[in-house]
């Protein structure tokens, strides 16, 4: 009797996983990070705003809106995502990316505090669109070399880098 | 959630597809590539098809013929991270994904030196970080050394070398001894980067006045006013004359010129005088009347 209850249950587990909009985040635990001792409210904030510029980028992609980066990005990451964003408008392309799940550990606070680096291995399903025809899906696995500096209100996306491995 | 359900029903579309549509073999390219190099990717089979190169650092989409092979200059392909290459042709899709690296050489560093003004003799007072990066602004994830220099017209150069760890080195260097400028040098390769540091004198160490009498009044002038390290003070600290005489008790603040205070307050027999800047105090005087 139990045997289908189970079975349904499980089905609707999965259901709400995959419906989920939130990525699941591990975050490696950081006994040392350099020069500079990083507080408990600092990492909640510096990975608060990083999953957060994921959205921006997921929607800047997709609608192929620039502009949609400037509240999470600055520096070279933006200047470089805001190219591609420039190439995929001119070719008529889009990309969908949907972050699953982070695996982040933060590496590097700079003495003055004024940098933070971090390595999120992060899976996401990216989608290309062709205007409207999906190219292909893909899901992805890929190692991030992120920094951020911090701005009047929020820490921002300076460096944001995939590497092999 | 409708973005997650938009990818379910996408895979599952692509899914259904014929299996023998997806099937690989036909692209070959590198799995690796260094930032700004060639690359040539094989295709199999015949007539035209599109090839789509797609990641968040560049996307590129080409016209091509299966079969033969697609090149693509030095410097196409420059932002490092992971990409998907994909190649639509008639009925079949085959996909690869790759990866570009950061070139070796440095091309540019991003150097943050701090504070820009400090006390001189202060130990480890001065940070230094730097990431290094490409030619194209790919951070350099292999490890290269970076030169850290520190050095002005007084005091001995300072010289460290560090290896990045994930792009990025950092130092602490101490200030001179002598106040003025330093500069203070980051080096990776070609690469080079240069922050001006002004070192100012300390807090003051010894502060003695003197006094002559002027009619009723008395002059009072400092030493010349010095931290612990003989760096006279900037003009413009402010010395105050402090004179306590039958239960009053006067102030006159005085900025420092040539490196001295001098002010004139009445000459009280039985007066005392003290002298202070900041939180350093220096010598008193009991002023009495020379008959």
């Amino acid at each position: 009797m139990n045997k289908p209850l189970l079975t349904v249950c499980s089905l609707f587990a999965a259901i709400l996983a995959v419906c989920s909009d939130h990525p699941a985040v591990h975050v490696e635990p950081t006994d040392s990070v350099g020069p500079r001792a990083l507080e408990k409210r600092t990492e909640a904030a510096v990975i608060r705003d990083y999953l957060q510029a994921w959205r921006s980028l997921s929607g800047a992609f997709e609608k192929n809106r620039a502009d949609l980066l400037d509240p999470d990005f600055t520096g070279t990451a933006k200047e470089k995502l805001t190219a591609t964003i420039k190439e995929q408008l001119k070719l008529g392309i889009r990309t969908r990316y949907l972050d699953g799940a982070h695996d982040l550990q933060l590496v590097f606070y700079s003495p003055e505090g004024l940098s933070i680096q971090l390595i999120d291995t992060v899976e996401y399903d990216m989608q290309i669109l062709d205007h409207k025809t999906v190219v292909t899906t893909q899901h992805v696995r890929e190692r991030y070399v992120v920094v951020l500096t911090p701005t009047e209100v929020r820490w921002k996306v300076r460096v944001f880098q995939g590497q092999p491995g | 959630m409708k973005s997650r359900l938009t990818f379910l029903l996408g895979g599952l579309a692509l899914a259904a597809m014929p299996l023998a549509l997806a099937q690989p073999g036909g692209l070959r390219l590198p799995k690796t590539l260094e930032a700004g190099s060639a690359l040539s990717i094989q295709s199999s089979g015949r007539g035209p098809a599109v090839l789509y190169i797609v990641g968040h650092g560049q996307v590129l989409k080409r016209k091509v013929q299966l079969g033969e092979t697609t090149l693509f200059s030095p410097g196409d392909l420059h932002s490092a991270g992971r990409y998907l290459a994909v190649l639509v042709g008639g009925p079949s899709t085959e996909k690869s994904e790759f990866d570009v690296t950061a070139a070796h050489h440095p091309g540019a560093l991003s150097f943050l030196a701090k504070p820009s003004r400090l006390p001189v003799d202060l130990h480890d007072g001065i940070s230094g970080v730097v990431y290094v990066f490409d030619a194209f602004q790919n951070l350099i994830l292999a490890t290269t050394p970076v030169s850290f220099q520190l050095s002005g017209a007084a005091g001995a150069m300072q010289t460290r070398t560090v290896l990045t760890h994930n792009g990025v080195a950092w130092t602490k260097m101490n200030s001179a001894a002598k106040e003025g400028t330093a500069q203070f040098v980051a080096r990776a390769g070609d690469a080079m980067n240069t922050r001006v540091i002004q070192q100012v004198p300390g807090n003051p160490c010894r502060l003695r006045m003197s006094a002559r009498p002027s009619g009723e009044r008395l002059t009072l002038e400092t030493e010349p006013v010095c931290d612990c390290r003989g760096n006279s003070m900037p003009d413009g600290t402010i010395v105050s004359f402090t004179e306590t005489y039958d239960g009053s008790e006067s102030t006159v603040d005085v900025p420092l010129k040539g490196g001295v205070a001098r002010t004139d307050m009445p000459a009280y027999s039985g007066a005392r005088i003290s002298v202070a800047t900041g939180v350093f105090i220096g010598n008193e005087i009991r002023w009495r009347k020379q008959r």
